[in-house]
């Protein structure tokens, strides 16, 4: 396809967030935390989307979805800074990529600790806190006893008390997984940038972890984006989606994103969006993307 | 050495051995040795370096036979060598994740190639040496206090900068994804802790000898680990361990006349066992008491 035709393609895809704020006259100008424009990513020469603009608000739940290889997780760590975007312009917090320091926290895609490494959850927790701090902290200090309490509140928060002193190794999945969600959240970021935090986790695992993520982003004002697989344990959680295929990108409201008409255009193929009895969003006829995997699992860009 | 024998009064025993300025120097250089060995082996079982540890203090062997060949101080033999195979083996692993399978074949390779110098120049000297035996298993006789100084100074420097970058290597060893993401210099860091590797089994080698340090470096912090998860209580006893392993060890081998690499090594194994014996107890015991409240809740 040649690039006019392309750019021509995006056009058609842009589907402008069509936030509430927005509608009404400007009194106070809320300025988004996170801003895309016109932003595009390539990774080993191969450019994975491009004309993505986004707009994320305080206290916003967006989920990025996509199928596999299409540069979901490299989304991801544009916005972290650990990936250069090739183009466009990226604003976090009013800042460049990687400028925003422990504002903006961030869950990798799944890692699995080993079932014997001995350190417990809490220190876990705890070295999102001070991990990256030189020299030796001193004991019985008035700063570590405020960091102490921040490490267990923030553990209350997402529920894990009951298992923070056990070696991280023998929690569950699901129990890991909220631990390293409060080792995000302990330095109380702004956004919360969370790569896959449902995968290899069990339904009822899912939901809850889920509902603990939209509960976070909801009531602690946390703007969270979120890549996903699988859109249907968050759905009700969330407030925009950004859909990537191959090349552009969708975003906005579930429900005028994630349907046929939208999806087809995306595709350039035929996409069928089928909806259950219980409101769960079925994909079918989607894509798979080439199979260029490099951006997933290894976390090596360069 | 069995110049008298073992009386339990303890405080007579060190009476005893200490009158003798080399074993009064032997019980600080062991001393030095245990502290530094432990504080470095604990990361080192946690990032599960073992081999790179193992392939480290092999290189401590053809680094003291080439210093006896060429006549220079034999620390430096050491420590040069040492120092120098550990920037090898971060140039090797380049660009990979700690313990990925990847790096032990360059380990491995470094390994062989440098354990055959050491047998090159040690045949090269023809033989008037104390003996390969020495390097390869370490001796506690005729420690100098020019050489107990050295290894003070060396410990206090390798003490200093892991107390510096402890944090942050901790977050790297556990976590290295986040750790990079919050600015955390994950590679240099590992490039860092290879060094500090080298210089630490540099000294635990002029006391255990080449092959036999990781009685100091690895079961120790093993041991720890089995009893607490606790990272800072885990590194004390680490600490603790070593050192106690260490001079019950120099106080076997004054009164039986058995190697000390061997008493040692045992001692460090022997509380090995005993800590995963007392973590199998407790488990068992746990799950007794649950087994016998679950049925009772249930009903």
């Amino acid at each position: 396809m040649n690039p006019a035709a392309q750019a021509q393609q995006q056009d058609l895809l842009k589907v402008e967030p069509a936030s509430p704020a927005a509608s009404g006259a400007p009194v106070t100008p809320t300025t988004p935390v996170l801003c895309l424009c016109g932003a595009a990513a390539r990774v080993g020469g191969r450019t994975l989307w491009s004309g993505v603009d986004l707009e994320v608000q305080a206290g916003e739940f967006v989920a990025v979805l996509g199928p596999n290889g299409v540069g979901k997780s490299t989304l991801v760590k544009v916005l972290l800074g650990t990936v250069p975007a090739a183009a466009g312009d990226i604003r976090v917090l009013g800042r460049r990529p990687g400028e925003a320091g422990h504002r903006v926290g961030y869950l990798p895609q799944r890692r699995s600790f080993d079932s014997d490494l001995r350190i417990r959850g809490i220190d876990i927790v705890r070295m999102g806190l001070d991990g990256d701090r030189w020299g030796v902290p001193l004991p019985w200090s008035r700063s570590r006893r405020a960091e102490q309490a921040r490490v267990d509140e923030v553990i209350e928060l997402v529920g894990a008390s009951a298992y923070a002193h056990r070696p991280i190794g023998q929690c569950s999945g699901g129990e890991q997984q909220r631990l390293l969600i409060a080792q995000a959240l302990v330095r109380r970021p702004e956004i919360l940038l969370l790569d896959e935090p449902l995968d290899s986790l069990d339904l009822p695992n899912q939901s809850a972890v889920a509902a603990l993520i939209g509960r976070i982003c909801h009531q602690e004002g946390v703007a969270v984006v979120m890549v996903a697989h699988d859109v249907n344990p968050i759905l009700h959680h969330l407030d925009r989606v950004v859909y990537i295929a191959e090349g552009g990108a969708v975003c906005g409201p579930p429900s005028e994103v994630i349907n046929s008409e939208t999806l087809t255009r995306l595709y350039r193929t035929p996409v069928e969006v089928l909806s259950t009895q219980d409101g769960r969003l079925v994909v079918v006829g989607q894509p798979e993307a080439p199979a260029v995997h490099t951006d997933r699992h290894t976390g090596r860009e360069k | 050495m069995g110049s008298a024998s073992f009386s339990w009064n303890l405080v007579g025993d060190f009476q005893q051995m200490w009158s003798y300025p080399f074993m009064v120097n032997a019980f600080r250089a062991g001393a030095t040795v245990a502290v530094v060995a432990a504080a470095v082996g604990w990361f080192v079982v946690l990032r599960r370096q073992t081999f790179a540890a193992h392939t480290l203090s092999v290189v401590a062997f053809p680094g003291a036979a080439l210093a006896t060949l060429a006549g220079f101080a034999l620390s430096l033999g050491y420590f040069g060598f040492c120092v120098a195979a550990a920037l090898a083996l971060a140039l090797l692993r380049r660009g990979r994740e700690p313990g990925g399978s990847g790096e032990s074949a360059a380990i491995g390779i470094v390994q062989a190639f440098l354990l055959a110098c050491g047998y090159l120049f040690m045949a090269l000297y023809k033989g008037l040496l104390e003996g390969p035996q020495t390097l390869l298993f370490g001796s506690f006789l005729g420690i100098t206090t020019g050489q107990v100084t050295t290894l003070a100074m060396a410990g206090v420097a390798v003490l200093g900068v892991l107390a510096v970058i402890g944090r942050p290597l901790l977050f790297a060893s556990v976590d290295p994804q986040v750790a990079a993401a919050r600015g955390v210099p994950v590679r240099g860091l590992s490039v860092a802790f290879l060094v500090l590797l080298g210089a630490a089994t540099a000294e635990a080698a002029q006391i255990t000898g080449a092959l036999l340090v990781f009685a100091l470096m690895v079961l120790p912090a093993a041991t720890a680990q089995v009893l607490t998860a606790r990272p800072g209580l885990s590194l004390l006893l680490t600490v603790v361990l070593g050192f106690a392993a260490t001079w019950a060890g120099l106080v076997a081998a004054w009164f039986w006349p058995y190697p000390l690499g061997f008493f040692v090594t045992t001692i460090a194994f022997a509380l090995f066992l005993l800590a995963h014996g007392a973590r199998l107890l407790s488990t068992a015991l746990a799950n007794r008491i649950a087994s016998a409240t679950i049925p009772a809740g249930a009903a």
